[in-house]
C-alpha cells in the first residue's frame, strides 16, 4: 500500500472505530473523569478555605484570649491596689482609734489619780485638823488646869480684843 | 554513575546480541540483494498480514482477514492464502505496480502460486475493500486499550469519589488535567465543556497510537498514526466540527476580512479567496503534519537498521561493527520519537481546539 494514498478500508474502519470510541468515552468516561477531577478540586479548595477560616478564627480566639488575660491581669492589679489602700486605711484608722483610746485611758487615769490625790489630801487635812484639835484640847486642858493661867489667858484675850 | 554505565552497556550488548541473530538469518538466506527502500516502505505502510519475524519461507506472519465487496458479493478469506502477493485465491490477488496495495480481481478465477515473469491479466481493482489489515488490527487494539483505560479510570472516579488518584488513574489524570488546563480551556474558554470529550479522545488516540508505533514487536509496530488515512480522518473530523460550530462572525471574517485594504477585496477578491483556502489548508496541514512526523521518524529508525544489513552484505564483520553505531542512533531516535509522540499529539489537539475556537469567534487564541 502506497504511502500517501489513503485506503478505503482504513478510512472505513477508522471512521467507525473512532466514532464508536468517541461515543463510548463521551458517554461513559469523560464526563465522569472531568466531573470527578472538578469535584475533587472543589473539595480540596473548600478544605483549604475551611482551614484558612479556622486558622483565622483560631488567631482571633487567641487574640481574644490574650486580651482577656491582659484585662484579667489589669483587674487583678486594680483589686490588689485597692486592697492595699483599704488595708492601709484600716491600719491607719485602727491606729488612730487605738491612740485615741489610749489617750482617753490615760486621761481617765490622770483624772482618777487627781481625784484620789484630792481625796487623799482632804483626808490628810481632816486628819491633821483632828490631830491638831486633839493636841489643842490636850494643851488647853493642861493649860487651864490652874486658875492663874486661866485668868492670864482671859486677860490676854480681853486685852487683844477689847475695845476695837 | 558506574552502575548506570554498566546498565547502559548491558542494554546495548543485549541489543547487539539480538541483532546478531537477525543478521545471521539475513546473511544466511542471502539469495537476493537487500534493498533498503522497499524494506522501509513496506514497514511504514499497511499490509494484509501482520509480519512478526523471519524472512521468506520461514517468516512468521499473523494472517488477517481480507474482506471485499466485489460485484455485489461479499468475499472474505485469510491473507495467508495470498502468500505475500505471490499467490492468488479464487482469482483475487494483491495488486502490483500501479495497483500496489490493493486487491485485484484477475481475469481468470484461479487459486495457486503466481509464477514470476508470467503476465496475469487484471480484470478490475476491488474498490470496496474493508480488509482487516495490519493497521486496522492495530486500530482495534488501540481502541480497545483506550476504551479499557478510560472506562476503568472512570470507574475509579465513581468508586472512590474525591479521593487521591491511584494506579492507572494517577497515571492518566495529570495528562487529562494538563490537556484540559493548558490546551482546551485557554483556547475555548466557556465553550470548553462541549468540545472537551472530542479533544481528549483525539489527544489520547493520537498519543497511544504514536507510542504503540514505537514498540517494535507485535501489539505495536504498526505505523497507524503515520498513516495518511488515519490522520486524514482525524483532520476531517476537526474540520467538520469547526464548520458546524462556526458562528456568523467566522463567515463574515472570511468574506470581508477586517483590517486589510479594500483593494484586496474589490474587485478581485484576493483575501476572501485566501481565507477560504485557509479553511481547507488548516485541516490539510493537520493531516500532513502528524503523518509526516510519525512516518519520518519510522523511516529514520528503519534507515539505521537497514544500514546494518547493507554493511552486513559487504562483509558480516562490518555489519557487526556498524550495528553498534546503528543501535546507539536507534536508541537516540527512539527517545526523540518518544518526545515527538507526545508533541504531535499535543500539537494536533492544540491546533484543533484553536481552529474550533476561531470558528466560534469570541476567542483570542484563534488569532495568534
Amino acid at each position: 500500500m502506497e504511502l500517501i494514498k489513503p485506503s478505503f478500508g482504513l478510512i472505513f474502519w477508522m471512521l467507525l472505530g473512532f466514532g464508536i470510541l468517541f461515543f463510548i468515552l463521551a458517554k461513559f468516561a469523560w464526563p465522569v473523569i472531568t466531573k470527578g477531577i472538578a469535584s475533587r478540586n472543589k473539595k480540596i479548595q473548600d478544605q483549604l478555605d475551611e482551614a484558612e477560616r479556622i486558622h483565622a478564627e483560631l488567631q482571633n480566639l487567641n487574640k481574644k484570649h490574650e486580651e482577656m488575660l491582659a484585662q484579667a491581669k489589669a483587674e487583678r492589679d486594680d483589686i490588689l491596689n485597692e486592697a492595699r489602700i483599704i488595708s492601709q486605711k484600716i491600719q491607719e484608722t485602727a491606729k488612730q482609734r487605738a491612740d485615741a483610746e489610749a489617750q482617753q485611758i490615760v486621761a481617765e487615769a490622770k483624772q482618777t489619780i487627781q481625784m484620789e490625790k484630792m481625796k487623799a489630801i482632804t483626808d490628810l487635812k481632816n486628819e491633821i485638823a483632828n490631830f491638831s484639835i486633839n493636841i489643842a484640847e490636850k494643851i488647853m486642858t493642861e493649860e487651864l488646869s490652874d486658875k492663874s493661867k486661866q485668868e492670864k489667858l482671859i486677860e490676854k484675850w480681853v486685852s487683844e480684843g477689847s475695845l476695837n | 554513575m558506574n552502575y548506570k554505565l554498566k546498565r547502559l552497556v548491558s542494554i546495548v550488548l543485549c541489543m547487539v546480541l539480538m541483532l546478531t541473530f537477525s543478521l545471521k538469518s539475513a546473511v544466511a538466506s542471502e539469495e537476493k540483494k537487500f534493498d533498503a527502500g522497499p524494506f522501509i516502505i513496506e514497514h511504514v505502510t499497511d499490509s494484509y498480514g501482520w509480519h512478526i519475524c523471519g524472512e521468506g519461507e520461514k517468516s512468521v506472519t499473523i494472517p488477517l482477514p481480507i474482506m471485499l465487496w466485489d460485484n455485489g458479493h461479499f468475499v472474505a478469506f485469510m491473507s495467508n492464502k495470498l502468500h505475500h502477493g505471490e499467490a492468488a485465491y479464487k482469482g483475487y490477488a494483491q495488486g502490483w505496480g500501479e495497483q500496489k496495495g490493493s486487491i485485484v480481481k484477475l481475469s481468470e478465477d484461479f487459486t495457486g502460486h503466481m509464477e514470476e515473469g508470467v503476465e496475469y491479466p487484471v480484470d478490475h481493482v476491488c474498490k470496496i475493500n474493508i480488509s482487516i489489515t495490519k493497521n486496522v488490527c492495530s486500530l482495534f487494539i488501540s481502541l480497545i486499550l483506550i476504551g479499557w483505560i478510560f472506562l476503568s479510570v472512570a470507574k475509579q472516579y465513581k468508586k472512590r469519589p474525591d479521593q487521591a488518584p491511584r494506579g492507572l488513574q494517577a497515571l492518566v489524570e495529570p495528562v487529562v488535567i494538563y490537556i484540559q488546563d493548558e490546551v482546551i480551556n485557554p483556547s475555548l474558554g466557556q465553550h470548553a465543556p462541549k468540545y472537551t470529550p472530542y479533544l481528549l479522545t483525539l489527544f489520547f488516540f493520537i498519543l497511544l497510537n504514536n507510542l504503540m508505533g514505537l514498540i517494535p514487536v507485535f501489539p505495536g509496530g504498526a505505523n497507524l498514526s503515520g498513516n495518511i488515512a488515519v490522520t486524514g480522518i482525524l483532520a476531517l473530523i476537526t474540520f467538520f466540527i469547526t464548520q458546524f460550530s462556526s458562528k456568523k462572525e467566522y463567515w463574515v471574517h472570511m468574506v470581508n476580512t477586517p483590517g486589510v485594504p479594500w483593494w484586496l477585496k474589490i474587485p478581485i477578491p484576493i483575501m476572501p479567496f485566501v481565507e477560504t483556502l485557509g479553511m481547507f489548508t488548516k485541516p490539510f496541514v493537520l493531516m500532513v503534519r502528524l503523518f509526516a512526523n510519525m512516518t519520518a521518524g519510522h523511516i529514520v529508525v528503519l534507515g539505521f537498521i537497514s544500514l546494518i544489513f547493507i554493511f552486513g552484505q559487504m562483509a558480516p564483520a562490518i555489519g557487526y561493527g556498524v550495528s553498534v553505531v546503528s543501535i546507539i542512533f536507534y536508541v537516540f531516535m527512539g527517545l526523540l520519537e518518544l518526545l515527538v509522540a507526545f508533541i504531535q499529539a499535543f500539537v494536533f489537539t492544540l491546533l484543533s481546539s484553536i481552529y474550533i475556537a476561531g470558528a466560534i469567534g469570541d476567542d483570542h487564541a484563534a488569532h495568534e
